[in-house]
């Protein structure tokens, strides 16, 4: 089913080429809309922008390193209801995974939704993408692309690395999309990749009137390897995670920073509630309960719960974690809760054999059961 | 010195465990009192929450036990808690609570000498672990 094309980068001009590309898609009858990351015309930053306007799409910038929002929320909004068109939405990866999540919770729908995924040239922490983007954003994306797809280190000069969620990324390149661009292994200067996936995919690629082309071997390789230099990074950071966190005592230590302010479930595109518990009348306890409690053990750390609230969000998402890592760039505090979360998820994930994001069929584990399942969990032998 | 008493947290389902529970009663059968019991309507009910809860204010061991597969009252809640459990065990032991320490169980209704039985195996297994860290140190 997948079909391959090509689209000409002219002047070595890659930006410019997936500009005109959305053009194209946005000219298309169907398509009512394409959200893109796109530069505010207010300030260096990037935002995933809703446009109907063709001109507004010069500024269109999705190779930028910056990944302030993980906008599966934000098709979700678009998409959980009738919008009386059909929206093209440019996602990166773990977008895409996320926002399938939230698919199978009914909290967004595929029907009128082409989504366009891009491979993925990771992102600087906020904070960080605001030090390094400097005045000419233009320039500075450019620069940084460059350096990606020409196999040198994200900022080049050394300065700034990936987030760590991008370092330990192993899936870079979209899944469940309808149509991919693909730029690694590719000769970028002079073409980008464009793949269906799916029928939907397909059919409006035929609309698009490319070029046919083959996929270059080069491609698989590149893949290849920039997927196993993540995966090391990854289970690193799953050792070293687990080393600091396997005892109560320690666990406390790593989240003593925390100021309950949520920020990570708010960030987080799979926090799938739409009203936490945690800001419910649940937690509004009586005052009289905080002194009973502090007498307990002569001290009560305000606000209460941290490790409560953590670990019962881990129960409620960590089946679904695509490790975007919005929840570190979060948090106000610095506390690497991507790493921990993804370190919980990779067990949850593999003990329910379930890859998230990976078929809008499979169905979330917590929703499902079978008769004869998890025998070893029952008893006290 | 005496002995460890462990404290249990106890989800048991209506139909069968509590009921089970009641007739161990009326049977005179014994079992210890380190067993504080919470009836709920079913184990399908129990949030992982509860048992998240329970743990970190301080219970040595948490135990769910509902009715036996096939036989849930709401036809498969006990299926469910099982999913959760499943859940509740890859999570918790990673940040050093010990297996023993979280327990699922089918007890049937007619069943009072296997509830006392439970109770004894689960509060002897506990004794040797010590006190829980939660109860010991300051969590947050």
């Amino acid at each position: 089913m997948a079909k391959t094309a090509s689209i000409e980068v002219k002047n070595q001009d890659l930006i410019g080429a997936l500009r005109d590309f959305f053009k194209t898609v946005l000219a298309q009858d169907e398509i009512s809309a394409i959200q893109v990351p796109w530069r505010l015309p207010m300030k260096n930053m990037v935002m995933p922008t809703l446009i109907t306007d063709p001109e507004r799409l010069n500024g269109a910038d999705p190779l930028s390193p910056v990944f302030p929002i993980n906008s599966a929320k934000i098709v979700s909004r678009l998409t959980r209801k009738e919008s009386g068109g059909k929206v093209a939405a440019v996602m990166r990866s773990c977008e895409i995974r996320a926002f399938i999540e939230l698919v199978k919770l009914k909290q967004g729908q595929t029907e009128n939704l082409v989504i366009i995924g891009i491979d993925c040239l990771g992102a600087f922490r906020n904070r960080d993408y605001f030090s390094w983007v400097g005045e000419d954003i233009e320039e500075s994306t450019k620069k940084y692309a460059a350096d990606v797809l020409g196999g040198k280190s994200a900022a080049a000069d050394g300065s700034i690395s990936l987030s760590t969620a991008c370092q330990a990324c192993e899936s870079p390149i979209p899944v469940g999309a309808d149509i991919t661009i693909g730029l690694y292994g590719i000769d970028t200067d002079h073409k980008v990749l464009i793949q269906s996936e799916t029928v939907k995919g397909e059919n409006l690629m035929a609309r698009l009137q490319l070029t046919d082309e083959e996929e270059p071997p080069s491609r698989k390789k590149a893949i290849d390897k920039l997927v196993e230099e993540r995966t090391a990074v990854r289970d690193n950071m799953f050792t070293e995670t687990h080393a600091a966190t396997d005892s109560l005592e320690k666990l406390t230590i790593y989240l003593a920073n925390c100021v309950n302010c949520y920020n990570c479930r708010v960030a987080c595109p799979v926090c799938y509630c739409r009203e936490c518990v945690f800001v419910t009348d649940v937690f509004d306890h009586d005052p009289s309960q905080y002194l009973r409690w502090a007498d307990r053990k002569g001290a009560l750390k305000m606000p209460t719960d941290t490790i409560f609230y953590h670990i019962t969000r881990l129960a409620h998402m960590s089946t679904a974690c695509v490790g975007c890592g919005q929840c570190s760039n979060a948090c106000p505090n610095d506390i690497p809760v991507m790493e921990l979360f993804r370190s919980v998820s990779q067990n949850t994930q593999a003990a329910f054999d379930y890859t998230p994001g990976q078929s809008i069929e499979e169905k979330p584990p917590m929703s499902v059961f079978k008769e004869e399942e998890f025998e070893e969990v029952v008893g006290i032998d | 010195m005496s002995e460890f008493e462990p404290t249990i947290v106890a989800f048991f389902c209506n139909w069968c465990t509590y009921t089970a529970a009641d007739l161990a009663g009326t049977s005179r059968l014994s079992y210890p009192p380190n067993i504080k019991i919470i009836r709920v309507m079913c184990s399908g009910m129990i949030d992982p929450k509860y048992v998240i809860k329970a743990l970190l204010e301080g219970a040595d061991g948490v135990l769910v036990s509902g009715c036996n597969p096939g036989d849930c009252h709401y036809i498969n809640g006990n299926y469910k808690a099982r999913r959760r459990i499943k859940l509740l065990k890859e999570i918790l032991p990673q940040f050093g609570f010990e297996p023993e320490r979280l327990r699922l169980t089918w007890i049937a209704a007619s069943d009072g000498l296997l509830f006392a039985e439970v109770m004894r195996d689960m509060t002897e297994q506990l004794k040797p672990l010590g006190p829980s860290e939660a109860k010991l140190k300051m969590v947050i």
